[in-house]
């Protein structure tokens, strides 16, 4: 994934751009904010919301530090699976049973990266895709707490109590603003993270691991973290997934799943703040056109990959960016 | 535990081996692929899928098994080499994830037109006559049609090791595995030889699709599944390393048979806690190199 950073560091980039990356948690929440109004579906804006945080997370992985994995459903179900059961089972407030997703993510994050880091490069790929189907393999027979094959059902939840008001989780519209004010506290993790000098290392990592190493950075330990972190951003999505969809489809754990955000990732632009979202949602918005007229959107999803890899590489939103600063 | 005699933990084991088999099969493609081409075939399951879907195929149509035998690795085979010659020449070079997911999406593909010509439901794939009841091997009576599927994966690897370590071609193979610039420097056209190793790899993968089909019939997400459980063969066994691929392949069939005769439902987590379990002691796996991969 090697990106000329020598030569874009001696390019000029227009003060434009340099005004929208400094202000890009707000652009971008400005977006995610008009965006309902423009759309006319809120429960796909809704999921835009969700698998565009998913998509997120993941980015963070493979398009920042440069790791490719296919284990991330495991991430996004645990996290989706950990918060329906804490409200299904226990009876746990909503706020709640979104931190224990959340945590739920970074758990297995860890538990994955701890094993998959072992390994390197090419690896790392195989290692968490078959981590991840133990996981799926795990919940399955779990059937008492996950449902197993039909999913986790009942994962109901009519009014949010926010600040001393109900709020109606049923409105789309109040649902919608209600997601995306955790995916904006997201985002704006994110940039500080990514701007941070932990940040710096995560890319140093990505550009060069032997000079990252001599610079005395422990590269082991800055991919486990940010596996981790990445597991968080993922742990959450899953959790407000469970709340959204009031059920858990044990498809959510699926490897296809994962295949899923590296699409997103892909088609938005792997390495960009905002190309995540922008990849959800071009993605889903098509996968509901397709659907219309036929039942193999697989087929499409596949020709779109392809077509993504051999000729699109930087995505839409990376190519744009690319053209912005040139 | 009533009933569990040593014979009937004998036979488990034999039926671990039969398993095995076709574990090693897509192990051995998976692998050689990696070691020649470093790219990691993400629509190896789909083309094992293939495989047995080709063979349904030719059945319908008047074939009987044994030409199944020849003809299936022929036509996915040949697939396999367009795929390559097309598809994935074109990102060599730019960077290991790319013919990764470019795969991914073909697989993607493969499946959703095998859905569309034969439906979305499986088939059951009859027995040959010939192969059919059983044999006692000496602990028990053991199906017929087991011991067919291990005696023809030994006869692909014996062929595969006559090929690889007593032909001039397969020197080019193994010199290429190790360093491909020199063989290039020394005037071999290593895109032929990629090329043909690609084309082998994926005949391999049908041709266990085909043997494991009167096994556990045909249906098109049968390559989803067994794909992770490839790969946590090739890890287990060393990636790039033929004889890993053997020796693990055998032994996660042999994880699995047990744990499904102790406690079934733990058989397919067994071997991920095996890999698990290796990437603890031994990163590398049984007889990869340290260090191949950097």
């Amino acid at each position: 994934m090697a990106t000329d950073l020598a030569f874009e560091a001696t390019r000029q980039p227009s003060p434009l751009l340099l005004w929208a990356t400094r202000h890009r948690v707000a652009l971008a929440s400005l977006f995610l904010l008009l965006f309902p109004l423009v759309m006319p579906f809120k429960a796909l804006a809704v999921m835009i919301l969700i698998y565009g945080l998913y998509a997120l997370g993941f980015n963070l992985l493979f398009g920042y530090l440069g790791l490719l994995s296919f284990g991330h459903s495991a991430l996004f179900g645990a996290g989706a699976y950990l918060c329906g059961i804490a409200i299904v089972h226990f009876g746990w407030p909503w706020y709640l049973a979104i931190g224990l997703g959340l945590l739920a993510g970074m758990v297995v994050a860890l538990v994955i990266g701890a094993l998959a880091i072992r390994t390197r490069g090419i690896y790392f790929a195989m290692v968490t895709m078959a981590l991840s189907q133990c996981v799926y393999y795990l919940f399955y027979q779990a059937v008492d707490l996950t449902g197993g094959e039909n999913g986790l059902r009942g994962v109901n939840l009519k009014t949010v109590n926010l600040f001393g008001f109900d709020v109606d989780f049923l409105n789309p519209l109040s649902r919608y603003y209600i997601i995306c004010g955790f995916v904006i506290a997201a985002l704006w993790v994110l940039s500080r993270i990514l701007a941070s000098p932990f940040g710096a290392v995560i890319e140093a990592v990505r550009e060069n691991e032997a000079r990252a190493r001599a610079s005395g950075y422990d590269v082991m330990l800055v991919r486990l973290l940010t596996f981790v972190l990445s597991g968080a951003f993922c742990g959450l999505a899953g959790a407000l997934l469970a709340l959204h969809l009031s059920t858990v489809p044990i498809e959510t754990m699926h490897y296809e799943t994962s295949g899923l955000a590296v699409m997103m990732c892909l088609l938005g632009g792997m390495g960009t703040f905002f190309g995540p979202f922008i990849g959800a949602a071009i993605f889903l918005l098509l996968e509901n056109l397709v659907s219309v007229w036929t039942s193999h959107w697989q087929l499409f999803v596949g020709l779109a990959f392809m077509v993504c890899v051999l000729f699109f590489p930087r995505g839409i939103w990376g190519t744009l960016m690319e053209r912005m600063k040139a | 535990m009533a009933g569990l005699t040593l014979d009937l933990i004998g036979l488990q084991l034999f039926a671990g081996v039969a398993l095995g088999a076709v574990y090693v099969l897509l192990a051995i493609g998976l692998s050689l692929i990696f070691g020649m081409l470093t790219v990691v075939n993400f629509a190896h399951g789909a083309f094992y899928m293939l495989g047995a879907y080709v063979g349904l195929w030719l059945m319908a149509h008047g074939g009987n098994f044994w030409l199944c035998l020849v003809l299936v690795p022929l036509v996915v085979g040949g697939i396999g080499l367009a795929v390559e010659r097309v598809l994935i020449r074109p990102l060599y070079g730019r960077g290991i994830d790319y013919p990764l997911l470019l795969t991914f999406g073909l697989s993607y593909i493969i499946v959703e037109l095998v859905r569309i010509t034969f439906g979305k439901a499986g088939f059951p794939f009859d027995t040959p006559e010939v192969l059919q009841g059983a044999v006692d091997i000496g602990v028990g009576f053991f199906p017929l049609y087991r011991l067919f599927v291990i005696a023809a994966t030994a006869v692909i690897l014996f062929g595969l090791w006559l090929f690889l370590e007593r032909t001039s071609f397969g020197l080019i193979i193994r010199a290429g595995a190790r360093d491909p610039l020199i063989v290039r420097v020394l005037g071999v056209n290593v895109s032929k030889v990629w090329l043909i190793v690609f084309g082998m790899g994926t005949a391999i993968a049908a041709f266990a699709g085909l043997l494991a089909a009167p096994l556990q019939g045909v249906i098109p997400e049968m390559g989803g599944t067994i794909l992770a459980e490839a790969f946590v063969v090739t890890v287990v066994g060393g990636m790039g390393s033929l004889l890993g691929a053997v020796l693990a392949g055998i032994l996660v069939g042999v994880v699995v048979s047990m744990t499904s005769l102790f406690a079934p439902e733990m058989a397919k987590v067994a071997i991920f806690a095996l890999m698990a379990l290796v990437l603890l002691i031994r990163p590398q796996g049984f007889f990869g190199r340290a260090g191949l991969m950097s």
